[in-house]
């Protein structure tokens, strides 16, 4: 069932993509899939121990293989880098971060950490060549307990002398004194400790990479499969010393993301560094394997909150301790994470400004990790919504009443949060009765009425989960404040060519999303011209030098609003030539359909197709006024935006097996206007389904000497079809103010909104057994554990 | 090893080595890159191709186990003049993919279930495909394509 409000024009049909021929007939290319004659093929060693001093690194035998053109240890490459691997985001002043580079030197941190390399005529030769590099190890004690790091018992990096990276605190000034305060006098509070388990992105194309070096003049090509074209440029220029004109990074097909390929990783800049100094292409293709140890992983925090409520239950304050784990290095923006999710502790709540929050953050011998899908906005929504269901617990009243009493009022909209970001629009109720009646949730309560009697062993629960989600990231003076290294602007050149075909050059770098129809339907509406007329470039930054590229789900709102800005700016320029081709007052055209008309005289038209042959020729323009039709804008959001909603979902649990069944899942998700609500809704679905597999399937287990238990996709439960519901999703539409297309996003909403709802499913079914949480992922095993514990042992 | 092995109808013999994949073969010797590589386990599906009339994970076969067999990669399953295959366009029509990766794995997978099973159930669809992974889709829209190759 989808429900949306009736929409006219191009905006909002639900149009199908121009991405899927290629993609369904395998004709896209994906890095691995580019001819690339002559490259030699790049291995990567990698440490098989969490933290070892390299002793000594013997390349010898690798180096006289077949096939092998050389054979590289850390220690050989560290000249070739001009500084160290990058991290974007220095939290604090005094933030920790030790050295990294692509190959460790001296000492490797964790299983997977890079310590050698290989470049070979074919992939398997490179690969060969691996077992004969003799590295002597030594290995050290690892560091895998979060609290245990903290301790600094066992210091990792000596370089830094703690395994502490930063402590970073989210307090509002004028209320110091009063979250204490609030809390004395609750009439209720909760306390709460979740854990968010590390979790594997998996994106289904593995990263690949090819650099090409020019033959003369040193220019280079670097392919990869990132989310972050413009991002990996500069970061490749700065870290090996290229000039920044001389590299051309390009995204051809990216086979999904999820913040794992937000990121400058080493084999990007080992492929770079060695074609650099080979003179040949360098080419890299990751193994599954390979990726679960050396692609970044996700969540991996300790969450400690605390509620205050009145009689009422209406929250009064909130208190939040997190542990942050880094891994054993700082990603491109590893240590922000966290950050992303302090400003949404209060989920969609009214609270005054009685909010502490301070997060630490510390280094284990464990893959680094950064954002995956969501980004510290799920984990604040977890750790919210969670604790709101044990509010509701010790008010006594239904969770979904109570969050109702909590609902920021439509009315306050814009509404200026504990936080001092504003929230730009929002109806809350109006999502929840919408969820509760698909689910129909007064049914379901009736049910288990009927149904969780004592000595029932299958148990009938419902968990309610609503939401925020900050996207768009980001306006560039927020993102000042929080020491990030970077703009959140996005740029956007739209080009009318002599035929009336339009060219849209776009900043975004899709992966999936569906970027091409989705912003050629934006221009097709603004500029009356079929989407078909409209081609959309992106993720080559020799044809879109400029851009912040795509995560956070900002690509719509700031991206495809900077097109709709440069359409803007494109008629304004056009009006200008029909104007004068009409002998008309530029003031008193009007531009519909495609058309420019002279107002109260419709005899007087000039179709665009006209203007733009005439800007081409430029026969016969306004003196001073430049030939052709083209604009560029380049938009700095000011505010992020919100999108919101309830999901509910309904689960069984067999109390002797443990087994939790997901009977049905309602989502309503307000993300503004929709461009393209088929895109919305497959949003959701897989957003929904990579929540729900945070809550009942995966994680990143190690074991005490910090080995990846879950290397390969035959131990890290990535759900199949079978393992998971459909998805029955619904919409209110509740326009951002903030920008011209009234948008939000809706990337990350479903990953948000998820994870808690199937939880609070869970432990819904079994509190009348007196289980009042279940660890995550919820696997038969500890929900059976939960309720034996809950029950004293005697299940 | 010499080997003879016909994809999509077209016939291609080399030497290779004894440990070479199918799915490499597919992809290196034949050129035909649509049949992508998602894991090391033949956990994901993403190389499933048609062996003689049946989906395979060409993963889980060395190269020379597939001398003298007819192959169909997702190259082959479009008209000669271009048009879809019926359960491409279904794909298509019910945005059953949006990164592309896993969808010529999907696509193989979903012919060769209908084959079997022409009018199957959503349950059966869901438990048709486990053996492919999807990241991007939650399966949702996956499962409605097939369904809505079948009705058709």
């Amino acid at each position: 069932m989808t429900m949306t409000d009736d929409t006219t024009g191009v905006l909002g049909q639900r149009m199908l993509r121009r991405e899927d021929p290629a993609l369904l007939t395998g004709e896209a290319k994906y890095t691995a899939d580019l001819p690339i004659p002559g490259a030699l093929h790049l291995a990567v060693l990698r440490s098989p121990y969490a933290r070892a001093r390299i002793v000594s690194v013997d390349t010898s035998a690798a180096a006289s293989m077949p096939g092998v053109t050389a054979v590289f240890s850390g220690a050989d490459l560290a000249e070739a880098w001009a500084g160290p691997m990058p991290c974007a985001w220095p939290v604090t002043d005094d933030m920790k971060s030790p050295t990294h580079y692509p190959l460790a030197v001296g000492q490797a941190n964790y299983v997977g950490d890079g310590v050698a390399c290989v470049l070979a005529t074919s992939a398997s030769a490179a690969r060969d060549a691996l077992d004969a590099i003799d590295v002597e190890y030594e290995p050290l004690e690892a560091v895998i307990d979060l609290e245990d790091a903290l301790s600094d018992r066992v210091v990792i990096h000596d370089e830094i002398g703690t395994n502490r990276s930063y402590t970073w605190d989210l307090k509002i000034e004028e209320s110091e004194g009063d979250v204490d305060r609030a809390f004395a006098d609750a009439a209720y509070s909760v306390k709460e400790r979740y854990i968010q388990q590390r979790l594997i992105p998996a994106a289904m194309e593995p990263r690949a990479v090819a650099a090409i070096p020019q033959p003369f003049g040193g220019d280079m090509t670097l392919y990869s499969s990132t989310q972050v074209p413009h991002i990996l440029k500069v970061m490749t220029a700065l870290t090996l010393g290229i000039p920044e004109h001389q590299l051309r990074v390009v995204a051809p097909a990216v086979g999904g993301g999820f913040g794992s390929k937000l990121n400058v990783y080493a084999e990007e800049l080992l492929c770079a560094a060695l074609a650099q100094r080979t003179g040949s292409p360098v080419r890299w293709a990751e193994t599954r394997s390979e990726g679960n140890q050396a692609t970044i992983h996700g969540r991996g925090q300790i969450q400690d909150i605390e509620l205050a409520a009145d009689a009422d239950g209406r929250l009064t304050a909130v208190r939040v301790r997190l542990i942050g784990d880094m891994g054993a290095y700082l990603q491109l923006v590893t240590p922000g994470v966290p950050l992303l999710g302090a400003f949404l502790y209060a989920g969609v709540y009214e609270l005054p400004k009685t909010y502490d929050f301070s997060c630490t953050s510390v280094f284990t011998n464990m893959t680094p990790t950064d954002a995956y899908r969501g980004a510290g906005r799920p984990e604040a929504t977890y750790a919210i919504e969670r604790a709101m269901d044990s509010l509701a617990a010790e008010v006594g009243v239904d969770p979904l009443e109570l969050r109702r009493r909590n609902f920021i009022p439509t009315a306050s909209y814009p509404y200026e949060a504990m936080t001092g970001l504003v929230y730009d629009s929002g109806d809350h109720d109006k999502a929840a009765t919408l969820a509760a009646e698909m689910i129909d949730y007064a049914g379901v309560r009736a049910r288990q009425e009927t149904q969780n009697v004592p000595g029932a062993t299958k148990r009938l629960g419902i968990g309610v989960s609503t939401y925020f989600e900050m996207c768009g990231l980001a306006p560039s003076r927020v993102l000042a404040s929080l020491n990030y290294g970077a703009g959140g602007w996005e740029a956007a050149t739209v080009r009318v060519l002599p035929t009336n075909k339009i060219q849209v050059v776009t900043g975004t770098a899709p992966h999936g999303q569906g970027h091409e129809t989705a912003w050629s339907m934006i221009v097709a509406e603004k500029m009356g011209v079929s989407p078909d007329d409209v081609d959309v470039l992106h993720s080559d930054t020799a044809i879109a030098p400029l851009g912040l590229d795509t995560y956070g789900s900002r690509s719509l709102s700031v991206g495809g609003v900077a097109i709709a800005m440069a359409c803007d700016k494109v008629v304004d320029k056009a009006k200008q030539i029909a104007a004068h081709q009409l002998e008309a007052n530029p003031d008193d055209l009007e531009f519909s359909g495609g058309e420019f008309r002279v107002a109260g005289s419709p005899d007087r038209a000039m179709p665009l197709a006209a203007v733009a042959f005439e800007a081409f020729t430029a026969h016969n323009l306004p003196d001073g006024l430049e030939p052709n039709l083209e604009a560029h804008t380049t938009y700095d959001p000011p505010n992020f935006s919100w999108p919101f909603g309830t999901h509910m979902c309904l689960v069984e649990v067999d109390t002797e097996t443990g087994e939790v069944e997901v009977l049905r899942y309602v989502a309503v998700d307000d993300c503004g206007n929709q461009v393209n609500p088929l895109i919305v809704d497959g949003q959701v679905h897989g957003g929904v389904i990579q929540g729900l597999a945070q809550a009942l399937y995966e994680e990143a287990v190690y074991d005490a000497d910090g080995n990846l238990q879950t290397s390969t996709l035959a131990e890290y439960l990535v759900p199949a079809a079978s393992d998971v519901p459909s998805i029955e999703t619904g919409h209110t539409i509740t326009p951002s103010p903030t920008n011209q297309l009234g948008v939000k996003g809706i990337g990350e909403a479903g990953t948000i909104a998820s994870t808690p709802a199937v939880i609070n499913a869970i432990v819904d079914a079994l509190s009348g057994l007196g289980v009042r949480d279940v660890p995550m992922p919820a696997s038969p095993n500890t929900v059976w554990r939960a309720i034996n514990e809950a029950q004293g042992g005697q299940q | 090893m010499d080997i003879t092995v016909t994809i999509n109808g077209k016939t291609h013999t080399a030497d290779v080595e004894p440990r070479t994949l199918l799915v490499q073969f597919i992809r290196e010797q034949a050129g035909l890159t649509g049949t992508n590589i998602g894991c090391d386990t033949s956990s994901c599906g993403a190389c499933s191709v048609h062996i003689d009339g049946e989906a395979a994970k060409s993963c889980t076969l060395l190269a020379v186990q597939a001398d003298g067999c007819s192959i169909t990669t997702i190259e082959g399953m479009a008209g000669d003049d271009g048009s879809l295959h019926p359960m491409q366009q279904a794909f298509m029509e019910n945005h059953g993919l949006q990164c592309g990766y896993c969808t010529p794995g999907m696509v193989m997978a979903a012919t060769s279930l209908l084959a079997e099973n022409p009018n199957p159930t959503e349950e059966e669809v869901r438990l048709g495909l486990e053996g492919n992974l999807c990241r991007c889709t939650g399966y949702h829209n996956i499962v409605q394509s097939v369904l809505a190759c079948a009705k058709s």
